[in-house]
């Protein structure tokens, strides 16, 4: 049986036991330091322009030192900005992961895979491990490879909507063509959409708003992360085949054994 | 009145929609059914939005706010952002009948020295603060441009987020104060009737409603990330006008997509020597309602509810519908240096908490207090 203590996520040369991706943005402060725990993310988001430095109270102190900041570029609505704002997120301390949000629509934010793609080019050429954020096309995915990117993170469904797997086709041809660890990011609402997304063969998921908003921070967090958990341990048993006719337990044929 | 010597002009295609529909809104004629229809749509359109502001919609005041409230947290979590607005002159070249820095009112008049700016902005920084709005009078006059900008390069190495709330300028202008640090531009039309706002504003460069109606659009096309709408509610019919500032802010977004959008939401205040001037039939049961309404058409905008609004009122609305909250305010100039008043307020304000209030009323509502949310890039 497969021990999935043994099986890691792994970015850019970096092991994680975890496949849960937490984001920060719409948390408070202090339920996120709660959150992390009962998730147990190795990863949380950062939205650089939410850092309040030197301020009364910065998110980063609210992070436990041993997690891995994901910053991620929202607020960039180009190439140039994105690199930019990752630059700055180095600079701050925030490591070399960045998340590329490239995002020049804010009724609907999303994300300019033209823009991403030319982002994640510059900056893996300066070192990053770039893990970005894209509506799920393959031709993009796989410029996104070619450009040096960590993994590929497509939409669920738009953020903030909870809608979950509304790209779901499209995001299982990315499984099935891309090498790259395939990260849903955006618009997972609750932990059984999330639980399929692994089951499909995503390598992660990425959640804010469904546990940011839910009645119970810490709960809704720990729902997603066993689910998460459950469907990746789906994922590797292999699941059964679906099959439009029905099929007898006992084959009709086995007498011929 | 039309546009004056020197004012860029813009297509007149979106302003006259606008006027046109706001012309044709009958609000009488929705009924309960209208709302309701309106509060079950995923995403509510423009006649939705007829009916969430209408008479009939008062009734429903209980499922508006709950839709509201749903929408905001999926926009905005439980995130509150705080920021102060930083009066630096209030001379003003404008004569508008309801606003206390009408050039023809006899006020004390102040124009802090960008070193008094400077020593402003730091006792302002002191509380935390990431976001400052500059504001000035209406004085068109063309050396006040690089004044404010110097203001702006000051208030831009303290304050992750600066906006200005000033005259409005050519798209040159505009792009100058980018480069002096700005992101955000408010710019209020006071009323989208050109027949009332030809009544109220009786001289100086804000009599040419065009030319204000078009200030977003310059601010855009001059680099500025935000631009904000509003209406002063009371100042003519607040249901036309509510329902304008909300398709203004729309069909800008809609040719603009890039833009982030805000909403503000005053209503007419007293002013020195201006002590009948109150918002008339805009009780607070209104008020409510057009802020829902604001967000459930405009669910991703910023809406900010200010200090002409009680603390109780304004602590109940950032539970529903406002995601933004202005904290530490004085309308008056040069307040921030010692507490003493130096230059008249320009309305009186209703909410005198503090910063620190603030911020401890709203982690107390359960919601985040956010200092910084943006990024100068």
């Amino acid at each position: 049986m497969m021990d999935i203590k043994d099986d890691f996520l792994e970015l850019g040369g970096h092991k994680f036991s975890s496949r849960f991706i937490l984001g920060s943005g719409k948390f408070s402060l202090t339920l996120l330091e709660a959150a992390i725990k009962d998730a147990k993310a190795q990863i949380v988001t950062l939205a650089l322009r939410r850092v309040n430095e030197g301020g009364s109270e910065n998110i980063l102190d609210f992070i436990p030192k041993d997690i891995t900041i994901l910053p991620n570029t929202s607020g960039a609505r180009n190439a140039d900005e994105a690199v930019r704002i990752a630059k700055l997120a180095r600079e701050l301390g925030c490591g070399d992961f960045v998340k590329v949000e490239c995002i020049k629509d804010s009724r609907y934010l999303l994300p300019d895979n033209y823009e991403t793609i030319k982002a994640t080019e510059k900056l893996a050429n300066l070192g990053f491990i770039v893990m970005p954020y894209m509506y799920p096309d393959l031709n993009v995915a796989r410029d996104l490879v070619n450009a040096g990117a960590a993994c590929v993170m497509p939409l669920g469904a738009p953020i903030g909507t909870n809608k979950g797997l509304a790209t779901r086709e499209f995001i299982k041809i990315l499984i099935d063509e891309i090498e790259l660890p395939v990260i849903v990011d955006a618009g997972i609402g609750n932990p059984a959409q999330a639980c399929e997304a692994m089951q499909m063969g995503c390598a992660a998921v990425m959640a804010n708003t469904a546990i940011a908003t839910s009645g119970d921070v810490r709960a809704m967090a720990k729902a997603f992360a066993l689910s998460i958990e459950a469907g990746r341990l789906a994922y590797l048993a292999g699941l059964g085949e679906i099959s439009e006719a029905a099929r007898a337990s006992s084959p009709l044929s086995g007498f011929l054994e | 009145m039309s546009y004056m010597d020197g004012m860029q002009r813009i297509d007149k295609s979106l302003m006259n929609r606008v006027l046109n529909l706001r012309e044709n809104y009958n609000y009488e004629g929705y009924t309960k059914s209208d709302v309701k229809r309106a509060l079950g749509m995923s995403r509510v359109d423009v006649e939705g939005l007829r009916a969430l502001l209408s008479p009939a919609a008062g009734e429903f005041l209980e499922e508006m706010a709950a839709r509201a409230q749903s929408d905001m947290k999926r926009h905005f979590g439980n995130g509150i952002e705080l920021f102060t607005p930083l009066y630096i002159s209030n001379f003003c070249d404008s004569n508008c009948v309801y606003c206390g820095f009408s050039s023809h009112n006899k006020i004390s008049r102040l124009r802090l020295k960008v070193d008094e700016i400077k020593t402003e902005l730091e006792s302002i920084a002191k509380s935390g603060l990431k976001d400052v709005l500059i504001l000035t009078g209406e004085s068109a006059k063309k050396r006040d441009l690089s004044y404010i900008g110097e203001a702006c390069k000051e208030a831009s190495k303290l304050f992750s987020n600066v906006g200005v709330e000033i005259y409005p300028l050519n798209s040159d202008e505009y792009a100058y104060l980018h480069e002096c640090g700005v992101d955000y531009v408010i710019v209020f039309q006071e009323t989208y009737s050109p027949e009332k706002y030809a009544k109220v504003h009786i001289g100086g460069q804000k009599m040419s409603f065009a030319y204000r109606f078009n200030a977003q659009e310059r601010a855009l096309m001059g680099g500025m990330r935000g631009v904000g709408f509003a209406a002063l509610l009371g100042l003519d019919d607040f249901r036309k006008d509510a329902f304008a500032t909300a398709i203004h802010a729309n069909f800008i977004q809609q040719k603009y997509p890039h833009a982030e959008i805000a909403i503000s939401c005053p209503r007419l205040r007293p002013a020195k020597n201006k002590s009948e001037v109150n918002a008339g039939e805009v009780d607070e049961k209104s008020l409510f309602q057009v802020i829902c309404a604001y967000r459930i058409f405009l669910p991703f905008a910023n809406i900010t509810i200010s200090t002409r609004e009680n603390a109780k009122f304004r602590n109940g609305i950032i539970k529903v519908a406002a995601s933004k909250i202005s904290a530490g305010v004085s309308v008056g100039v040069g307040t921030h240096l010692d507490g003493v008043k130096r230059g008249d307020e320009q309305f009186e304000i209703d909410d005198t908490r503090g910063v620190d209030e603030i911020y401890k009323d709203i982690l107390a509502l359960n919601l985040q207090p956010v200092m910084s949310n943006h990024i100068y890039v």
